[in-house]
C-alpha cells in the first residue's frame, strides 16, 4: 500500500522533470527567443528573484480561490440537500440554476466591476459563479443514488431525521460531494484569475496580465507556473480531506478490478 | 381463491405477527399494480416461516409491511396485537444485498444498531464480536464491506440483524445472490444461529428446497395479484442436517410444492 502511494506521487514527478528537460533542451538547440519562449531555468530564475513581490501576488490571488471554494461549499451542499428531498424546490429553483450555468459567467465579470467596484468581492463572486454548480450537481447525485435497502435498515434501527441524514445519507453522499468539491476548487481557480485580469492591480492574473503588456514573457510565465503550482496544492488538499473522511471509498478507487 | 388455512383456528393471542385481508396496490403510469390481495395469516412466536412464490408475486412487499417500511393499502397488520402504523424496531432485517453501508467497517456495521438504538456500546461489541467468530468473520471485523465477497457481506449483514438481539427477523431473499454451493452453507449457519434463540422469522425465498431446509411452515404464493396459495407445515426433526435433507419425507414436501406450482402453471414441464 505504502510503495503504491510512493509509485503514485512518483510518476508524475518523473513525467513533469521530463517535460521539463525536453523543453530546456529544445528552447536551447533551436535558439528561440527568450520572449518567445523562456526555457525553464530563466523562469525558476525569474521566480527566484521576484520570490517577495511574486508571494504578495500569490497571497492575494489564494485568498480569493479559498473564498470562493468556500462559498461554493456552504451554499452549494445545502442548496443540494434542498433539490434531493424537496420536489416543489427542485421543479422551481433547479432549472433556473440550470439555466443559470448557461449564461457566459466570464462574460458578467465586467458587469461584477460596475455593480461593486474593483475590490475583493467581485473576484469572489466571479469565482463562486464559476465554482458552485460542481458541488451542487454532484453532491444531489450523492443525496439521491442512496440504495433503498440502506434507508430502510436504518429505520428499522428506529433512525429518522437527523440522525438518519448524518449517520446514513451524509455518509453516503460523501464520495460525490468531495467529486464536486474537487472540480470547484480548480473553477475557483480560473474564476480568480479572470477576476484579476479585468478589475484588479494586485493579484497573480493581474501580474502576468501586465508582464504580457511589457512583453516580460519570463516573469509571466513564472506567474502561470505558481498559479498552477498553487492549484495542484490546493486540489490534493481537498482530496487529502477526502482520503481522511472517506477512506473506505479511495481505497475502492485505487482498486484497479473496480 | 384463498384457501382457509388450518391455522386460522389458532387463536390470534398465540400469533406473534397476523396479517388481516392485507392489501397493497402500488400506482403505476399506466393505472395501478395490485401487489398484495387480501392476505390473512399469522406468524406464530419462535416459528421460522417461510414466504415462497415467484418473482413478483408480493412477497418482499409483505415483509416491508411487516416491517412497518410501508403502509397497506387495505387491512392491518398486528405485530403482539399492536397495530403496525410506523417502522418496527424490535427487529433485525438482511435484505438480498446492498443492505450493508459501504462506509463502515465490518464490525462499524454491526455497531450501528447500537449506536442509533443508543445501547450501550461495551456489551455490544462483546457479543458483535462473538457473533463474527461464530461466522467466521472474526478476521474481517476491520475490513469494508467491498473486500468481502458476497457470502461473506451476507454473513456479517445477518450479524448485525441479530447483535441486539431482537425477537423478530426478516430476511428478503437473503441468500438469492449467492452461488448453489455458498447458498447451502449459509442455509446450514443460518439455522444454527436461529436454533439458539429461536426468534419469529418471515424468510422470503424463491427456493423450494431452501424454504423446506430451513422452515417450519411454507407459506406459498401465487402471483397476480399476491395471495397465500397454501401453507404447509413441514413437519422434519431439527437440526436439518444431511440425514433430513437426504431423507424421503424431504424430497416429498419439496414434490408436493412443485405441483402446486404446476397446477397453477408457475413451473410447466
Amino acid at each position: 500500500m505504502k510503495s503504491q502511494l510512493w509509485k503514485s506521487a512518483l510518476s508524475p514527478v518523473i513525467g513533469i522533470s521530463l517535460l521539463f528537460a525536453v523543453w530546456e533542451i529544445g528552447v536551447r538547440v533551436t535558439n528561440v527567443s527568450v520572449f518567445l519562449l523562456p526555457p525553464p531555468s530563466r523562469i525558476f530564475q525569474e521566480i527566484w528573484t521576484h520570490g517577495p513581490m511574486l508571494m504578495r501576488h500569490a497571497s492575494s490571488t489564494l485568498g480569493i480561490i479559498l473564498a470562493g471554494f468556500a462559498l461554493s461549499a456552504i451554499i452549494g451542499i445545502p442548496l443540494a440537500l434542498a433539490v434531493a428531498f424537496s420536489p416543489l424546490f427542485r421543479r422551481t429553483v433547479y432549472p433556473m440554476l440550470v439555466f443559470s450555468q448557461l449564461v457566459p459567467k466570464i462574460a458578467l465579470a465586467p458587469l461584477f466591476v460596475i455593480w461593486l467596484g474593483f475590490g475583493f468581492l467581485p473576484k469572489v463572486l466571479i469565482a463562486f459563479l464559476l465554482s458552485f454548480f460542481a458541488v451542487v450537481l454532484q453532491s444531489v447525485v450523492g443525496f439521491t443514488s442512496i440504495r433503498p435497502e440502506q434507508v430502510r435498515v436504518a429505520r428499522s434501527m428506529g433512525a429518522k431525521g437527523a440522525t438518519l441524514f448524518f449517520k446514513v445519507r451524509l455518509p453516503q453522499a460523501l464520495p460525490n460531494i468531495f467529486a464536486g468539491l474537487k472540480l470547484a476548487m480548480a473553477s475557483s481557480a480560473i474564476g480568480a484569475i479572470v477576476g484579476e485580469f479585468i478589475a484588479s492591480q494586485r493579484g497573480l492574473g493581474y501580474l502576468v496580465l501586465v508582464a504580457n503588456g511589457e512583453m516580460n514573457t519570463p516573469l509571466s510565465f513564472a506567474g502561470m507556473l505558481l498559479l498552477t503550482l498553487m492549484g495542484i496544492v490546493l486540489y490534493f488538499a481537498v482530496e487529502g480531506v477526502e482520503r481522511l473522511t472517506t477512506g473506505w471509498h479511495v481505497s475502492q478507487r485505487l482498486n484497479p478490478a473496480l | 381463491m384463498t384457501n382457509p388455512a388450518p391455522e386460522a383456528a389458532v387463536p390470534a393471542a398465540a400469533m406473534h405477527i397476523t396479517a388481516s385481508k392485507v392489501g397493497k396496490i402500488y400506482p403505476a403510469h399506466d393505472g395501478e399494480v395490485v401487489a398484495l390481495r387480501e392476505v390473512s395469516f399469522g406468524i406464530r412466536a419462535g416459528e421460522f416461516l417461510s414466504m415462497l412464490g415467484p418473482s413478483g408475486c408480493g412477497k418482499s412487499t409483505f415483509l416491508l409491511l411487516v416491517a412497518g417500511l410501508e403502509a397497506p393499502t387495505s387491512g392491518e397488520i398486528a405485530i403482539d396485537g399492536q397495530r403496525v402504523t410506523e417502522p418496527v424496531t424490535d427487529v433485525g432485517i438482511v435484505f438480498q444485498e446492498h443492505g450493508l453501508y459501504d462506509w463502515r467497517t465490518i464490525l462499524g456495521n454491526i455497531m450501528l444498531q447500537g449506536e442509533i438504538r443508543r445501547l450501550p456500546l461495551g456489551p455490544l461489541e462483546v457479543r458483535a464480536r462473538e457473533l463474527l467468530r461464530r461466522t467466521g468473520l472474526e478476521e474481517f471485523a476491520a475490513k469494508y464491506p467491498h473486500e468481502l465477497s458476497g457470502g461473506m457481506r451476507q454473513r456479517a449483514a445477518i450479524c448485525r440483524a441479530l447483535v441486539h438481539d431482537p425477537s423478530l427477523l426478516l430476511f428478503d431473499e437473503p441468500f438469492g445472490a449467492l452461488d448453489a454451493l455458498t447458498r447451502v452453507q449459509m442455509q446450514i449457519d443460518l439455522e444454527k444461529l436461529w436454533l439458539q434463540r429461536r426468534q419469529t422469522v418471515l424468510f422470503i425465498t424463491h427456493s423450494i428446497a431452501e424454504a423446506v431446509a430451513l422452515s417450519d411452515r411454507v407459506a406459498i404464493m401465487s402471483p397476480r395479484p399476491g395471495q397465500i396459495d397454501e401453507v404447509l407445515t413441514i413437519d422434519l426433526p431439527r437440526p436439518r442436517d444431511k440425514a433430513v435433507v437426504a431423507s424421503k419425507r424431504f424430497a416429498e414436501y419439496c414434490d408436493a410444492i412443485t405441483e402446486r406450482f404446476m397446477a397453477r402453471g408457475i413451473i410447466q414441464y
